[in-house]
């Protein structure tokens, strides 16, 4: 039974729902693949998380490793392949909430960094999980500065062993996933030192814990690092190495070795590698970024057309708050920004595909600007998604606090994503470097990427825009993105020089242009998504009215950018205060526009009501029941209260002074 | 707790502060003898063993509400012990004892006895006021339904009078009309004061508020017809039990009903409360108290990324060089100074809008409404402002210390988590905003139509001055001096102008085209809220500038001019759009207000430890490793780990349960 209010929404959809979904999973026959792996986990009781908000830490991590042992059956079972997309269905309806990731990792980080023989060692065993791995880099005192870890790896050339070592305090390992209490091997980074000398950092194969009673090894401390803001799931740990030996053969050795008498060899180019780890940003933001903010969509959408809360006209019914102005200024920009994230990824991918097929062709000319797109993006997707995900969250008002809407734990989640892979803001910085020196370029009259030819274009005079219905012109807007991040990159140029003109070192020339670099990478990346959402609206089929809906949604993902950003827009001298007037008024009307097909836009993301797990915004709209039924189940209704015999019962009756 | 020396960094640091933060912290209490005072409430909870338990963070839900019962109840005695009765030592003691937490009997303190003293008869306070003053009786406050937060007029509980019985008997007609998230509803309360729709001879009266019995006293069990219980797990608030009520036919004596105002006679005749201004006080002092909440909030969260960005060092600024300690990274400086300058012009809003509610209540009880409208309206809008801005600001804070933030040691997750809900009760914020443009847009009015209006919106007096343009009017010009405190002021002031104006004008138009006027408010709702946030921007920066003169210590008036020159500045540049959009500033000013907030940043850099040592919080209060006083973080965070329930035993059941046979298996 449907809630009314939503089946009214749902019959005045302007495009057909199924079609769009069909459009955003890459064709009709993927919807029903993905369909059919997500009924089939399910429908399994072992990846139900139904329970999962009255869980405590042990409990969810429990519950992880569980899952992540049951699954490793259903996939066998299933007939799936490790690699395949059913695979990826399968995490991404289980949201992540699953023990042994970090295996993966482990696994790959051997197969990127191991020599044939280990790879040959270790693989199998892994793969059979004999062994559980975990991947050991960040320290209590560094986590993006790599070279500044402080783990030592001493060779030992007597005993032709690695002697470990946590030297002090801040070189502790901290925050490596399943390592807390799962892992038996991982693979630790250590400053690497011979005969006195240090050779930097380089990767080793420790085991941690025993085989047989998965007690830690002598030398050993490990534990968790406990409770974080999420992922209690996840025994993210700390390890402490006292006098530590491994095998001369643990040192991982794709591209270099210690040899038996100590020498230090190098070989090979770590060119590839160096791309699977750029490629590895890109790979996060479908399933740990975008898909959180559809899901919140979801959620607020949803719910802001069944919460019904005042009147707007006297002696009417109370209107829904999803016909408040404010509200749809909240909630629409987010779902138009889903959607343009998706079509960015699309692109991403593409350009890394390309990418990888040149490297396979050993061109690495693309590595820098590939690298460059990776940190930008993976900067400015995840933290529009985790401001996305928490407007949702505030825009459902009391309830929205509630953990049983399912916000609070999409956002405190999606909020890692901002630090892990790279903390945004150095992240956004190496872009920067990028964009200045293509910039530096340009205007040297040499080549650069296509993707940043835009910086030779002609500086415009000023906009043609004369009436609202102008900056629904593609052009029109495209054009003052393209001013605005040229202008942006080419001033910090020019500062950066002024300043190294002026005799100011070099990196405190660069230190003290930061703020302004980091805003003009942002810039690049906003317009790159817009000009992507225009081309890509421009190459869909205009079938049951796809095109169209997509259409408004790329003007207003455009013109909320303008309009929040006034002051940039403005000082370009390409947008003129009047102009300010016409966008506004053209933003304000497109949210009246799409308010109309709100519902149905984000029906079209096809989750289920289990894969969402919210009281608030599951599909029939029963919104109120819901809640109160899940609350009812909550462990404070369930058991009996403790507090009262202990300390309410003697206040109530003034025994208390006698305990 | 492993104690050692301060750490080197912030030993430094301190050493170098260009002012005493002693003198400082004495501005922010309101002079020396309140900073003594407020330290010795402090000692007296923190020496006292009865308050002291294992960190929150290791304990279930159900754990932590049994510890906020256990100290609430012995807060009840301790205070009455100590002879402390003054409502701000009261409110000092408090947040200490519950360290900045919420608590299960923060509404029967704070709404259900207040309520019983404003709105019962003397015969109800007879029957009610003392068993709940003494905690025989333990009461909440039950306004917000399911269906209904912010329109209370839309609550659907019913109170229906039966004359036959003299009772009124009370429903919760449909599950929107079920009770839900008052606090210490679903556990500790055994009263609560219902607000529902009363019905009397066939017709309904509206809103009231009856002392509703819901717990058998002795037993605790609920009574017959009432359905209570705990909502379940939030996102914080782990401390109280919120909870739902549902009412089935369940009668309660006429008595029951708070009757000082409006009444049902014996025979179920209404009669007419004489005014309803009165109780909207209530609100308003508590809105105003926000304000405060997010200068605290901010603070708490400033103290603990600054302390750790000034121990952390990572990578390198110039190479070969040691790592820096990242507080020296300008991107780091302009994510946490812009927001330390926030904390302190919250501190002084907030200690504003708390004397002017205890000066304009004082003429209310005189019978003096006159400035009601205004405190109601600036209450609002600041409460929203103000909520909005710190939520977003203790984000920034935990995100500028990476990784570790995220971790609940460092405490960042647990303030935000409890003050995120600030922007949704006592009002949620966008209503909040929209309140107060209802107000600038009625003052806006009244300047047309000839009137004078005073107080904060006084400037709207100059608009009507000046010729009025049909669309597009550019503001009144400023010649603005950027390093001018007062200059600023003025900018703001035309930029509050200029937006109130042009909300105004577009909403003209939109009845123009012969729209309704709820559908032209509707869709101007945008620029409306805009306004109403640029007048309270303006608010806070005027009382900001206000308070340097009265700042008696040079080395301290600098110090607070350089923060109050860095917020407006700061301002202006994230909101470059609007000044010169309102043609108050030129491009060339922009590109200096820019150039001038990255030099403050520098400036600031010196004094920001010492900047926030003087919020003066300890470290039981502040619950950060990472903000600890001594900067001993690394040693600290791996003791805390141990502790984590993760690590109860060496090898986690887990391993036996499903890893090992797994492992067989395979």
């Amino acid at each position: 039974r449907v809630n009314p209010d939503l089946a009214s929404e749902r019959l005045a959809a302007s495009f057909s729902v199924e079609l769009l979904t069909a459009s955003l999973d890459g064709g009709a026959e993927r919807t029903r693949s993905r369909r059919a792996v997500v009924e089939a986990i399910e429908n399994d009781p072992v990846f139900s998380q139904e329970n999962q908000y009255f869980q405590s830490q042990n409990e969810r991590y429990e519950a992880a490793v569980r899952r992540a042992v049951y699954l490793q059956k259903k996939i066998r079972e299933m007939g799936w392949t490790e690699n395949g997309p059913e695979v990826q269905y399968v995490n991404r309806c289980l949201s992540g909430d699953i023990a042994l990731i970090l295996h993966r990792v482990f696994m790959r980080s051997i197969s990127m960094l191991g020599s044939d023989e280990q790879i040959a060692k270790w693989i199998p065993l892994a793969t059979d999980y004999q062994i559980i791995g975990s991947y050991a880099q960040t320290e209590l005192g560094h986590g993006t500065y790599l070279q500044g870890l402080e783990t030592t790896a001493v060779f030992d050339d007597a005993t032709q062993e690695f002697i470990l070592n946590t030297p002090k305090i801040s070189a502790m390992k901290w925050w490596p996933g399943d390592m807390g209490r799962s892992a038996t091997h991982t693979v630790v980074f250590a400053q690497l030192y011979v005969h006195g000398k240090c050779y930097g950092v380089h990767p080793f194969i420790l085991q941690i814990r025993s085989l047989q009673d998965h007690s830690p090894c002598p030398g050993v401390t490990v534990g968790d690092i406990g409770p974080k803001m999420n992922f209690q799931h996840t025994d993210n740990g700390f390890l402490q190495l006292q006098n530590v030996r491994v095998p001369r053969e643990n040192m991982l050795s794709k591209f270099c070795k210690v040899q038996p008498d100590g020498t230090y060899v190098r070989w090979g180019s770590q060119k590839m590698n160096y791309f699977t780890m750029t490629s590895v940003r890109i790979s996060i933001l479908s399933d740990e970024v975008i898909l959180p903010l559809k899901k919140a969509c979801t959620i607020a959408i949803r719910y802001s057309a069944v919460r019904r809360q005042s009147k707007l006209k006297p002696g009417e019914q109370e209107a829904k708050i999803l016909d408040y102005q404010t509200q749809q200024q909240k909630l629409l920009p987010q779902l138009a920004t889903a959607y343009a994230f998706h079509f960015i990824k699309i692109y991403l991918d593409e350009l890394f595909n390309r990418g990888y097929q040149d490297i396979q062709g050993k061109n690495f000319d693309s590595l820098p600007e590939l690298h460059a797109f990776s940190s930008g993006f993976k900067a400015t997707v995840s933290q529009q998604c985790t401001s996305g995900v928490e407007i949702c969250l505030r825009a459902c008002g009391g309830h929205g606090y509630s953990l049983l809407s399912g916000l609070p734990s999409l956002y405190t989640r999606i909020i890692a994503s901002c630090i892990y892979e790279g903390e945004n803001t150095i992240l956004l910085l190496q872009t920067a470097r990028f964009l200045i020196k293509c910039f530096m370029a340009v205007s040297a009259g040499q080549p650069v990427p296509p993707s940043v030819t835009y910086l030779s274009s002609v500086k415009p005079g000023k906009c043609p825009a004369k009436d609202k219905l102008d900056f629904l012109s593609p052009e029109i807007y495209l054009k003052a993105y393209e001013q605005m991040a040229i202008r942006l990159i080419s001033s910090s140029a020019a500062k950066l020089q002024h300043f190294i003109q002026s005799g100011v070192d070099e990196y405190e020339a660069w230190n003290q242009c930061t703020v302004q670099l980091e805003k003009a990478a942002k810039a690049h990346c906003h317009y790159i998504t817009v000009k992507n959402f225009v081309e890509t609206v421009e190459k869909l089929d205009d079938e049951a009215g796809i095109q169209k809906i997509m259409k408004h949604l790329c003007d207003l993902f455009a013109l909320h950018g303008i309009f929040s950003n006034m002051g940039d827009f403005l000082y370009d001298g390409y947008l003129t205060a009047a102009h300010m007037d016409l966008v506004t008024a053209s933003y304000l009307d497109l949210l009246a526009v799409i308010r109309k097909d709100a519902v149905p836009l984000v029906d079209a993301f096809d989750f289920t009501d289990k894969t969402l797990n919210s009281a608030l915004g599951s599909y029939d709209g029963q919104v109120y029941q819901r809640l109160y039924e899940w609350a009812r189940k909550s462990p404070t209704n369930q058991q009996g209260n403790p507090a009262y015999g202990k300390y309410l019962k003697p206040l109530l009756q003034n025994t208390l002074s006698k305990l | 707790v492993v104690t050692m020396v301060m750490n080197a960094d912030l030993r430094r640091e301190r050493a170098a502060a260009t002012f005493q933060p002693e003198l400082l912290t004495n501005v922010l209490d309101g002079g020396a003898e309140r900073t003594r005072r407020r330290r010795e409430i402090e000692a007296l909870v923190i020496n006292d063993p009865d308050f002291q338990h294992e960190d929150l963070n290791f304990l279930s839900r159900s754990q932590r509400y049994e510890q906020a019962i256990r100290k609430s109840s012995l807060m009840v005695m301790k205070l009455r012990e100590h002879g402390i009765a003054d409502p701000d030592e009261i409110y000092l003691f408090k947040s200490f004892v519950h360290r900045g937490h919420p608590e299960p009997l923060d509404l029967h303190l704070g709404m259900f006895l207040p309520t019983l003293l404003t709105q019962a008869t003397p015969e109800q306070q007879d029957r009610f006021f003392m068993p709940s003053w003494n905690l025989e009786i333990i009461g909440t406050y039950a306004q917000t339904e399911m269906g209904h937060g912010s329109h209370i007029r839309g609550l659907e509980t019913t109170a229906t009078y039966d004359p036959a019985t003299q009772e009124f008997i009370l429903n919760s007609p449909t599950v929107t009309s079920i009770k839900w998230w008052p606090g210490g509803l679903g556990k500790s309360s055994n009263h609560a004061i219902v607000l529902a729709q009363l019905y009397t001879q066939g017709q309904c009266k509206g809103l009231h508020a009856f002392i509703v019995p819901i717990r058998q006293m002795g037993t605790h069990e609920p009574l017959p017809g009432i359905t209570v219980g705990d909502i379940g797990p939030k996102f914080g608030y782990d401390e109280i039990d919120n909870g739902y009520l549902k009412m089935d036919n369940f009668r309660i004596p006429r008595e029951n009903m708070l009757m000082k105002y409006a009444q049902v006679e014996p025979d179920g005749t209404y009669v007419k409360p004489l005014s309803d201004k009165l109780t909207y006080g209530t609100m308003v002092f508590i809105r105003s108290m926000i304000v405060g909440d997010s200068a605290r909030a901010l603070s708490r969260a400033c103290t603990i990324a600054i302390r750790y960005s000034a121990v952390r060092h990572q990578s390198e600024l110039k190479a070969g060089e040691p790592e820096p300690q990242i507080l020296d990274y300008q991107t780091q400086q302009y994510k946490l100074f812009p927001l330390l300058a926030t904390a302190y012009a919250f501190h002084f809003v907030g200690t504003y809008m708390k004397d002017t509610y205890r000066r304009i209540s004082a003429d209310i009880i005189e019978g003096d409404l006159s400035e009601l409208p205004e405190l109601h309206a600036l209450s609002a809008g600041l409460k929203a402002f103000s909520s909005w801005v710190a939520n977003a600001g203790v984000e920034e804070c935990r995100m500028a210390c990476g990784g570790h933030g995220y971790s609940r040691c460092s405490g960042l997750p647990d303030i935000y988590v409890t003050f995120t809900p600030c922007c949704t009760y006592e009002g949620e914020n966008t209503v909040m905003m929209l309140q107060t443009a209802r107000f600038l847009i009625k003052s806006y009015m009244q300047v047309g139509s000839g009137q004078r209006v005073t107080g904060m919106v006084s400037y709207l007096n100059d608009l009507s001055r000046q010729h009025i343009q049909p669309q597009h009017v550019a503001a009144r010009p400023v010649s603005v001096l950027i390093n001018d405190p007062v200059s600023l002021v003025e900018a703001y002031k035309a930029r509050a102008a200029w937006l109130v104006e042009a909300a105004a004008k577009n909403l003209q138009a939109e009845l123009n085209h012969r729209k309704s006027r709820e559908d032209a408010w509707n869709v101007t709702s945008v620029d409306l809220v805009r306004a109403s946030d640029a007048h309270c921007h303006y608010v806070v920066v005027k009382l900001f500038t206000a308070k340097l003169s009265e700042i008696s210590n040079a080395a301290v008036r600098a110090v607070v001019t350089d923060l109050c020159l860095l917020y407006m500045l700061h301002g202006i540049s994230k909101n470059a759009g609007d000044f010169l959009q309102a043609g108050i500033l030129t491009n060339t000013q922009v590109n200096q207000v820019n150039q001038r907030v990255k030099e403050l940043l520098a400036i600031i850099r010196l004094n920001a430890v010492a900047l926030v040592d003087s919020f003066d919080f300890s470290d039981n209060y502040l619950g950060s490793v990472l903000g600890r006083y001594d900067g001993n973080v690394y040693e600290n965070m791996f003791e805390w780990a141990k502790k984590s329930p993760l690590n109860k035993t060496e090898v986690h059941e887990s391993f036996y349960k499903y890893l090992k046979p797994m492992q067989a298996k395979l």
